[in-house]
């Protein structure tokens, strides 16, 4: 049975001069059809100027990326239905966007972090393909190529399938919050697309890719774990974790002791839980910068430079009595501490780091059949 | 309600009044808080990062000592991070029970062994407030209604998201369950953008622009929406928007002055106590005008 559904589209066209503006429409339209459906209704039966980009309207091309109740999404795998149901409980009690029978709108606006080129359409060229080209998008093998293909055990492939499975719709780079501040960040779907290379055996270039990606300060320390990609992503990529799967093969694989203090963070961190088995905070800032060593971060200048410009910081910690110099010079050790270096030991001495990837074997709960944990590609 | 609690590295580090507020609202909400002072930090993504094995190790620890406290209902955080990074190796652990035995044979030499799922939980405060104590009772606890408190929620990334490892599909208004509480005390939450997003500590030694950008504008939006101050039930955020927030200042170019208080301590004020017991004093921004609110109240 059709529906009605009100949808509050933001609208925006250059060539007007105006400023963009809210419209609203209403469609007729079953629950189970798309948000796409109930625009693309819009622009058949009541205003033809409405712009939006879309194609295959399957989740495959990856055109329709749109912010639908404020969340980055393809408006083809949305379901109007549930889009209406989403909209009530968030926003049913504001006031401007409930229609005159009390039920909220849906509200489609274009995605975020990139210009508006008219209505819900972006300009994708000027940020997200920018950022892709950024980061070196093809392979770079080494050595002269081989007689015929390049030939690696299709095993050596399964770590980079999820990085592989990116449609290049955007939404992570319109939801991304590094982004929305630092607009020069590399950004979720080309880091992303940056670790389907490093992860390549066939690719010759790990290391300075994973070099140059460290040393930009707008690189992969600048990913700031907010999880925005890894919830909107309609293709479970996780950019977010391509990320952290770049930044562990940096510091732990490469040691690439890059200036912003990423590889020195990592470290002292680790090392602070290894010995104290809690964070020893006083101690994180010197050791981050100092590239995990104390010592280090006293003498080396560009570390000292870093230290002394948080002081300020420091001295409002201990005005306020939150901080005191005795807490800031001595941390407590677990009762337990030897049980926690043994694990880190036992761990950290292993060949081959162990890791657990669920978009590869799948979220089985009990009783699985080869849902074995597997050992990933990294070595 | 007896508990496990882990308290987390920074409520016992730089926000020691987060830990000292919890010792003082648990009683009065009738919580047994049997501390888990032999566990580990949960590695707050940054282990996880290093080494997954490592990290999932450390938190399945923590997990079976939580699970060994007699009579307990479950395990309590009062930390966003806490609760993302310990659900994000508690996801792992559950799914697959090959990996979470092999996990188990790393603990094996202290006696240790997590059991999956069941009814067992591991819940931040905020969760466990609305959903095992209830608003219905906790209204009736509210001795000092915040009437007029306009409180701006912040709920720090790691407890928002990703929602199908959070627990959204079986409770999924976990995104407002702090403006919930907000109202439920008597207070009126304050809508403003940056209620959902980052605070940016996680790169605060990285890149410190990129961080206190994000940890300026959100103040300055909950200034510019009238908020009298924000609340989060995460000390590392508290520790960008409170600690660090003079030097944000600097990176919108505007005088802020924003409380932040911990959200234990705003559940503290209705439930009767003290700014002072509750630790308020010991904040980098004043919560002075905060405090007069309050103590307005209390005359009223």
């Amino acid at each position: 049975m059709p529906e009605t559904y009100a949808l509050k589209i933001r609208r925006y066209d250059p060539e007007s001069g105006e400023p963009a503006y809210w419209q609203e429409f209403n469609v007729e339209l079953e629950p189970e059809r798309s948000v796409l459906d109930g625009i693309l209704q819009v622009r058949g039966d009541q205003d033809g100027s409405l712009a939006i980009r879309c194609s295959c309207q399957a989740a495959i091309c990856g055109s329709c990326g749109v912010k639908i109740n404020g969340r980055s999404r393809l408006a083809c795998n949305t379901l109007i239905g549930e889009a209406a149901e989403d909209a009530q409980r968030r926003f049913g009690d504001r006031d401007g966007v409930t229609t005159p029978d009390g039920s909220a709108s849906i509200v489609v606006e274009p995605m975020g972090n990139m210009p508006v080129l008219k209505d819900l359409i972006v300009d994708m060229d000027a940020v997200h393909w920018k950022k892709v080209h950024r980061v070196v998008p093809w392979l770079l093998p080494d050595g002269p190529p081989p007689q015929r293909e390049y030939i690696v055990p299709a095993e050596s492939m399964i770590d980079i399938t999820q990085a592989m499975a990116c449609i290049h719709c955007g939404a992570c780079v319109s939801a991304c919050l590094s982004l929305e501040v630092d607009p020069e960040f590399v950004g979720p779907a080309a880091l992303a697309k940056a670790y389907r290379f490093v992860g390549d055996p066939r690719d010759g270039q790990a290391e300075s890719r994973l070099k140059d990606l460290a040393e930009d300060p707008h690189g992969i320390y600048d990913c700031t774990h907010c999880f925005q990609c890894v919830e909107v992503c309609p293709k479970d990529v996780a950019p977010m974790d391509q990320i952290m799967r770049l930044r562990r093969r940096a510091t732990d694989d490469f040691e690439i002791k890059d200036s912003n203090s990423g590889y020195g963070h990592e470290k002292a961190f680790v090392n602070l839980i290894e010995k104290y088995g809690t964070l020893h905070e006083a101690q994180l800032l010197p050791r981050s910068y100092g590239k995990g060593s104390l010592i280090r971060s006293q003498l080396d200048p560009s570390s000292l430079k870093q230290l002394i410009a948080s002081l300020p910081t420091v001295v409002n910690g201990l005005k306020s009595g939150k901080v005191s110099p005795v807490k800031a010079l001595w941390h407590k050790k677990l009762p337990d501490q030897s049980q926690v270096r043994r694990i880190f030991k036992e761990i950290e001495s292993k060949d081959e780091r162990l890791e657990l990837n669920l978009y590869i074997v799948g979220e089985s709960g009990e009783a699985e059949e080869g849902a074995q944990a597997e050992g990933s590609q990294e070595s | 309600m007896k508990l496990a609690y882990w308290p987390g590295c920074v409520s016992r580090g730089f926000t020691p009044e987060l830990h000292g507020a919890v010792a003082k609202v648990a009683p009065v909400l009738d919580l047994e808080l049997v501390e888990l002072d032999r566990a580990n930090c949960c590695g707050a993504g940054v282990i996880a990062e290093h080494n997954q094995e490592l990290a999932d190790t450390l938190n399945a620890r923590t997990f079976a000592m939580a699970q060994g406290v007699d009579g307990a209902m479950g395990m309590m955080n009062i930390c966003s991070t806490c609760q993302g990074a310990q659900s994000e190796c508690q996801e792992r652990l559950d799914a697959d029970t090959a990996y979470r035995e092999h996990i188990n044979g790393n603990l094996e030499p202290e006696g240790l062994t997590y059991e999956r799922g069941g009814a067992w939980w591991n819940k931040n405060f905020l969760w466990l407030l609305v959903e095992e104590i209830g608003l219905d009772t906790l209204k009736e606890k509210v001795v000092r209604p915040l009437e007029g408190l306009r409180v701006a929620p912040f709920y720090g990334c790691y407890i928002v998201r990703p929602t199908r490892r959070l627990g959204f599909n079986e409770s999924p208004e976990r995104d407002s369950y702090l403006e919930q509480v907000i109202t439920t005390l008597g207070g009126e939450p304050v809508a403003y953008a940056g209620s959902h997003k980052c605070c940016g500590f996680p790169v605060i030694t990285m890149n410190k622009a990129t961080s206190l950008r994000q940890a300026g504008r959100h103040m300055a939006d909950a200034l510019d929406a009238g908020a009298d101050c924000v609340v989060t039930p995460c000390p590392l955020c508290h520790l960008n928007l409170d600690l660090q927030q003079p030097d944000a200042e600097r990176y919108v170019e505007r005088d802020l002055g924003m409380p932040v208080l911990h959200f234990p301590q705003l559940v503290g004020l209705a439930l009767g106590l003290e700014p002072k017991e509750l630790g308020m004093n010991k904040h980098v921004v004043s919560t002075r005008d905060v405090q007069k609110k309050v103590a307005a109240l209390a005359a009223a």
